[in-house]
This record gives C-alpha cells, structure tokens and sequence, in this order.
C-alpha cells in the first residue's frame, strides 16, 4: 500500500494543471467558482480546445482519440478539471453515448459520430427518462415501429437536460411491446431536427432552464441509427449507466467549494470576528472535510482496482460514490447558505431574458448563486438512479438480500 | 395545561381556512405574485374585513385585542397558502413595535390604518455586515433640535420596497456592535432622503435596500427610548420570530401532506411507490420532524409574551433551532420524494421548499440560535 503518485503521476498531474492554466479562458472559470451557468459556447469553446490538445475523450480508444492513460491518470485529470474548475466535456456525448458506439455501434456510426463528439460538434443529450419511466426506467413506453427502412417513433421524454442546445439525442424506445419489459427496447439515435419533435422547457426550483421535455409525434428515423441489435437496448443502458466509476463522486468538485467556502466565510463576519473563525462554524467544515477524504480515499481504491479488472461490468461500488458523492456535494451547498446569511434571500437574476439582469448585484456581490445552488443540487441525489435506487442497487449487487 | 383553541379562535382558524382556499391556489398565488407590488392590494382588504390586521391590537384602536396565539393560527394558515401579503412586516412587526412602544398619539394615528389596511409597514433594521447580530448597527440617528437626522443603509427590508412607513433602528450613541445607543424611529416611506431599491427574494416575496441620507425625523416619530430601545428590538423581533415559526409549521404540513398524497398515488415497478417501506420510514420521519416543529412552534407562541427577557429569548431561540432543522429535513425530503417533479417551478413543492430555507435567514438561522443559546447558557448573560 502506497498513498502517494509516482513520480510520473506527479509530473503528469503538472503536466495538466500547466495546460489548463495557460488555455481555460479565464472567464469560464470565473463562473464555475462564482457558481453562475455555463453557456452553450462556454462549454463548446472549452472542448475544442481541450479537443485539439487530444484530451477532450480521455477515457475513449486511442484509436477513437482516447489518450490511453491510465486508471489513475484518468482520475488525475479528472480531479484537476473539478479542482481548477474547468468544464466537465459534455458528458452525453463523451461519457454515454459515444462509449455506448464505441463498443456496441456500427463502423459507419462510429465514423459519422465519434468525432462529432469529440470536438462537440454535435451536442447530444439524452432520452431516457418519461413521465411515467423514472426509478423504473425499463416500464418506458415511447414507441418505435419499424416500417421499411425507418422506424416511426412516438411518445414523450422528460427531464432531458439540455436538450434546449442539442442536435442529436440517444433514446431508449419499445420495440418490442409484447416481449418482457427489459427485452423488447431498443437504443435509437435521433436527429432533433427531424419533424415531428418538440421540446418544451421546465424551469427548475431555483428557476434556471436546465431540462426539457421532448415530445415525438410520427417520428421517422432511418434503422441505420439503431444502436447494436434491436431490442438490445437495455443491456447497453445498464453498460452506460455504470460505466463511469471515476469522478462520479465529484471529490474535486467539492473540494473546489470547501476552498470556496473557506474564502467567502473568511469574508463574512459573525459578530466580532469573521465567520471562519467561529469555533462552531469550523467544526462543522471540518467534519464535512473529513467525509470529503473518507470519499476521496474510497474513489482512489476503486481507480486503484480498476488495474485488475478485466470485464466491463458496472461495479456496485459506483453506487457507493454515488451516494456519498451527491451528499458531500449537498452538504457544500448548504454550508455556503449559512456563509451568505441573510443576504442569500435576495433573487438575482442571472439570465439575459430577465428585465433586471444587468442591475448590480444586491449585498455582496457573490451572493446570487448561492441559494439557488443549493435548491439546484437537490437533484443530485434523484438524477441518474435516485439515492434510494442506489442503495437497492448495493443491497442486491453486493450484500445479496 | 390546554393546548386546546378557543371557540373563537376556532372560528377564526376555519374562516382563514376557507379564504385561502378559495384565494390562494397556486395558480391566483402566480397572478398576484406578478403584480407590481409582489402581492394582493384586494385580498389585503379582505384580510382587513376578517379583521386579520386587527388581530393583535387593542380594541379602541380597532383590533380585537388577540394575542399571540391569534397570530400563530393567522401565520400558520399564511404559511399553508404561501401567502405573499406584508403580514408580517405591517401587522406582526410594525405592529408589534406599536403595541410596545407606540405613544398615545401614534397609535391613534397609525393603528387604524393598519387595522383598516390603508397602511402597511416595514422593519428596517438589517445591515450589510449585521448578519443576525440585533446590535450591530451602524446607521445614525443625530440629534437636530427637537427631532433627528438619519444616515445609513438598511439591507433585505422585508416588503420595504412597497411600505408605506418604515421602522428604523439606528445607533444614536456608542460603537457599532453596542447594546445601549439604539434608538427605533418611525419614518415615512416617502420621506426625502428615503431611497428603495426593490427586488423580488428568492422564495417569491419582495424587499429591499433601503438608504437613509440626511432623513429628518421629527419627535413624534420616536418608538420608545432614542438611546435604549434594543430590548424593544429583542422584544418585537421575539414575536416575529415566533410569528415565522408557525408559518414554517404550516408549509411543512403542506409539504409534508402533498408528499404522503404523492406516495399514494405515484407507481413506479408496477405499484404505488408508498408501498416501499424505506419511504414509509421516510415520511413518518418527516412527521415526526413535522411535529417536534410544531410542538416548538406552540412554545414559541407561549413564551412570546413571555415578561422575563432572558427565558424569552431562550425560548424563542430554542424554537428557531428547531423550526431551522425540522424544516430543512421536510423540505428536502419532501423534494426527495417526489422524483423530478419536485425540483419544478410548476409544481407548488419547491415554493414550501424555498420559502421553509429563507424563513431559516430571517432573524438567525438554526446555527446561530444553537450559538446563542450555547453563550447564554454558559454564562447566564441576558440579552
Ligand atoms: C435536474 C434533472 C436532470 C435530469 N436529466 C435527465 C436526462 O438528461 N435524461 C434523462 O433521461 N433523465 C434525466 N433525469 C431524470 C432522472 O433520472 C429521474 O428523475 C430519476 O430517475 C427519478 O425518476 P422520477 O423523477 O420519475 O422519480 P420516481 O421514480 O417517481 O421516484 C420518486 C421517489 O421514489 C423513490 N423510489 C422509486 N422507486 C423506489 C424503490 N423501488 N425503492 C425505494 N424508493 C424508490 C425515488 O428514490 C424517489 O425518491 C433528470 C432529473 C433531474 C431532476
């Protein structure tokens, strides 16, 4: 056992840290800290050029222009891009979909699409959930018929996060009604331009624009954008689904906000003293920091374990780091609210479409974010297998019951 | 021992019940939330003709001479509408600094109004760096012949952007941070000087900065002692605060029946998701939470009145503590419960979420009065 990097390691962590310090546009990054929305440009902008560093699908084949890093690189640069922060690559493209291609698709779609992804020139986002299909995903209805050389989809998604910028979205569709649930879906790729879909926005708590609904009324879709074999699908869902082991838990990303806590709670007094220097207020930090290493520690055995897997199976774990992750991220955000105070109660718009957008902030001036933060990061804990849905997942997976 | 209402207050319970059933469903909530003032000049005057803003007050003034209790059922019932009207600026706060400190004249000249609802008011008191420190005020009040002279900025008035009189603290002696040196002046909302910046708060209500330059404040716009009013401060505060608290406990029990409504009828792998026992655990952890609020919201309501500062304050921070934690518990397992929908603007949920986490700012969140209740216990200070 040994905590520390190898050299290598080492060098390569600077080797990141250099890269992204010379090339992230400075005012990305300032949103990212402040905790203000990324637009479509700033997250297209930052890809390209992580894209031209060859860095953009890290976790991809060298020959689909992955890097071939190691587990532990992998992780490294992971960590570095939530600690600077700099912006994830857009996840549905290079986390799901393109690794779903990669290992199920055809050659032509791998042509026509990996690159696409890479360079986000294509902004995919992803049909899964309905309105009656959310914990029990594989009860979804949108239906896709085969006629001739297309099928004609029709039914509804919701949630779809950013499916407001996306060109293209990777669904999961019924095939199959008569077979049992899990075997009659498939997984489709539809172009969003098509006729026949709609997108409606939903305007979440805090009241950003951050998920859609996507509706489809005799959609016609070409079979050649059927992913593997008809009614496969649900096996390639449960590939993407727990295929992301590293930077699930989003240690760096919290990390990044014990820092940012720290610096606004040295700003805000309590009393007589600032506010970090509340014997309390410390406590609380620290027990919070001591969950963040516990977590941290559990990501690095699972990165560490992953030299001597051999299959590609979702490994349970993942919903350890799941869990814990999206707690730990809570807990951030609810720390800053007691930070700010009072002055979290003012709503400060933050979208262009608001009359009162440019006004200048009300009390300090990175107050705005904060409570509509903590409201937003709820989701945390019900997007992507709801916390209770992990736990039924650990309970079976690894403890058997 | 009676944890009983009265029949009146039986009564008024029930008519405050029907009305915001009939005025405050979610949608009209919407339509009287875009209104330039953030609220409802029409349900307002209703409120008036129930008697709702005289409930507190004596009854030559037009009120009906209620106590706290009254204003619990009244602020539970607003909590379960999520009801965006000045009540508890006007009636609870303004009031409040009326009733204890209000000379003959004042009151004659301002309760009526508000009683009648002609009149609404807010408390200016919080400061950039004041946080929930009652002490810490740095704005001015200098003394100008028989009157006074304010300087300074106020900060998260609540309603001050539509108030027609403000209640203002300021230091008239001493250093920021002092006990003694605070004076309470009443100022007109139109006074020269005065300048409001309103906004819309993250919950749905509306407040504002507010400056003072050079405010000329005459004698009789004086609320009790110019240079030792803080224990009127503590004193009014105390019923606002147990005034939020049973508003909490009224958008809990909401949050917490749409929740167990939700379970009940959502089905997910072929039957209702309430038939999952870890979110029946879920949901009766949330009564209980629901009910531990409650029962401390009632304290709050019993020792509001309360002669004895220090057990009040006491009282009432343990309360705060609390309504503080059992309302981030409900609130967020509420939303937890609920899926995605949960997390909409659409849906009525998240408002009872947002407004649950706000009423933890106003006046010291849980932290603060575990804090507070931590220092006074130890060395038996009051204040
Ligand atoms: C902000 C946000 C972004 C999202 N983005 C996307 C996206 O881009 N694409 C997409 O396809 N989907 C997306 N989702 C959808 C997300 O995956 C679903 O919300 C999630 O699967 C939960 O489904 P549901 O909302 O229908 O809740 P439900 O499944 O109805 O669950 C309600 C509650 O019941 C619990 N529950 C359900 N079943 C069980 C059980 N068996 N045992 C114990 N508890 C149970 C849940 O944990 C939850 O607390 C997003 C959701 C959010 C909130």
């Amino acid at each position: 056992m040994d905590l520390r990097f190898t050299p290598e390691e080492l060098a390569f962590r600077d080797e990141v840290r250099a890269f992204f310090a010379a090339n992230l546009p400075p005012s990305i990054c300032t949103k990212l800290v402040e905790g203000k929305r990324l637009t479509k440009d700033d997250i297209v902008t930052w890809q390209r050029i992580l894209n031209k560093k060859g860095w953009a699908v890290a976790n991809w084949p060298v020959e689909w222009g992955g890097t071939g890093w190691s587990p532990v690189q992998q992780y490294i640069f992971q960590e570095q891009l939530q600690l600077t922060p700099a912006p994830q690559p857009l996840g549905f493209g290079v986390t799901m979909v393109g690794p779903v291609i990669i290992a199920f698709g055809s050659q032509a779609q791998k042509k026509r699409h990996l690159p696409a992804i890479a360079n986000l020139d294509v902004w995919w986002c992803q049909g899964f959930s309905e309105p009656g299909a959310g914990s029990d995903l594989a009860s979804l209805r949108t239906a896709a018929k085969r006629e001739g050389d297309h099928y004609v989809v029709n039914g509804q998604k919701t949630w779809t996060t950013l499916a407001q910028h996306a060109d293209w979205i990777f669904c999961l569709v019924r095939t199959d009604p008569q077979a049992k649930k899990q075997e009659g879906i498939s997984f489709l790729l539809i172009d969003m331009k098509t006729p026949g879909i709609t997108v409606r926005p939903i305007i979440t708590i805090e009241g950003g624009h951050e998920v859609n609904e996507v509706f489809f009324d005799d959609v016609k879709v070409p079979c050649e954008n059927l992913v593997g074999q008809e009614n496969r699908g649900w096996d390639y869902a449960k590939y993407l689904l727990g295929r992301e082991r590293t930077g699930i838990a989003r240690v760096g990303l919290s990390k990044e906000r014990v820092r940012r806590i720290k610096e606004l709670a040295g700003m805000e007094r309590a009393g007589d003293k600032p506010l970090i220097e509340d014997e309390r207020f410390r406590e609380k930090l620290a027990a919070l920091e001591v969950e963040l290493k516990a977590l941290e520690m559990t990501q690095l055995r699972v990165v560490a374990a992953e030299r001597h897997r051999t299959d590609n199976k979702p490994d349970p774990a993942s919903s350890i780091l799941k869990i814990k992750g999206s707690e730990i991220q809570q807990a951030t955000t609810e720390l800053l609210l007691e930070v700010v105070g009072p002055y979290a109660i003012p709503f400060q718009p933050e979208h262009e479409d608001d009359e009162r957008w440019n006004e200048p902030p009300v009390g300090p001036e990175w107050a705005g974010p904060i409570a509509p933060t903590y409201f937003n990061w709820r989701k945390t804990s019900i997007y992507g297998g709801s916390n209770e849905i992990q736990k039924n997942i650990i309970a079976k997976a690894i403890l058997g019951l | 021992m009676d944890f009983d209402l009265s029949e009146e207050q039986r009564l008024l319970k029930e008519s405050l019940e029907r009305l915001t059933a009939e005025r405050y469903a979610f949608e009209q909530r919407r339509t009287y939330g875009r209104s330039r003032e953030g609220w409802s000049r029409e349900l307002w005057a209703q409120y008036a003709e129930l008697g709702l803003l005289g409930l507190p007050f004596a009854e030559r003034y037009g009120g009906s001479s209620g106590g706290p209790v009254e204003t619990m059922i009244a602020m539970e019932a607003f909590g379960r509408a999520l009801a965006l009207e000045p009540y508890l600026a006007t009636v609870v706060l303004g009031g409040g600094f009326l009733r204890h400190a209000g000379s003959a004249e004042q009151c004659a000249a301002l309760i009526p109004k508000i009683a009648g609802g002609s009149l609404t008011a807010a408390f200016a008191h919080t400061e950039r760096h004041s946080r929930y420190d009652l002490a810490d005020i740095e704005t001015r009040a200098v003394r100008d012949g028989s009157g006074w002279v304010l300087d300074g900025e106020k900060g998260i008035v609540l309603h001050g952007d539509s108030a027609d009189q403000l209640i203002v603290t300021a230091r008239t002696a001493g250093g920021r941070r002092d006990r003694d040196g605070i004076g309470v002046f009443i100022v007109d909302g139109a006074s020269e000087g005065v300048s409001r910046r309103g906004y819309p708060t993250q919950d749905g209500l509306r407040a504002a900065e507010i400056s003072f330059a050079q405010v000329r404040v005459g004698p009789e716009g004086v609320l009790g002692e110019p240079e030792a009013a803080l224990p009127l401060v503590e004193r009014v505060v105390d019923e606002a605060i147990a005034a939020l608290c049973a508003e909490a406990v009224g958008a809990m029990a909401a949050m917490h029946e749409l929740t167990v409504e939700y379970l009940k009828t959502r089905r997910q792998f072929g039957r209702e998701i309430g038939s999952f026992q870890i979110l029946q655990h879920r949901a009766v952890d949330m009564l209980i939470a629901l009910e531990q609020a409650r029962s401390m919201a009632m304290f709050a309501t019993m020792m509001a009145a309360e002669e004895n500062a220090a057990e009040r304050r006491n009282a009432l921070s343990a309360a705060k503590v609390q309504i503080g934690r059992s309302g981030k518990f409900v609130g967020q397992q509420a939303v937890q419960l609920h899926g995605g929908i949960g997390m909409t603007m659409e849906y009525k949920l998240g408002h009872y979420f947002k407004r649950v986490t706000m009423i933890d700012t106003i006046f010291g969140d849980a932290d603060h009065h575990l804090r507070e209740l931590a220092r006074r216990g130890v060395s038996g200070a009051p204040g």
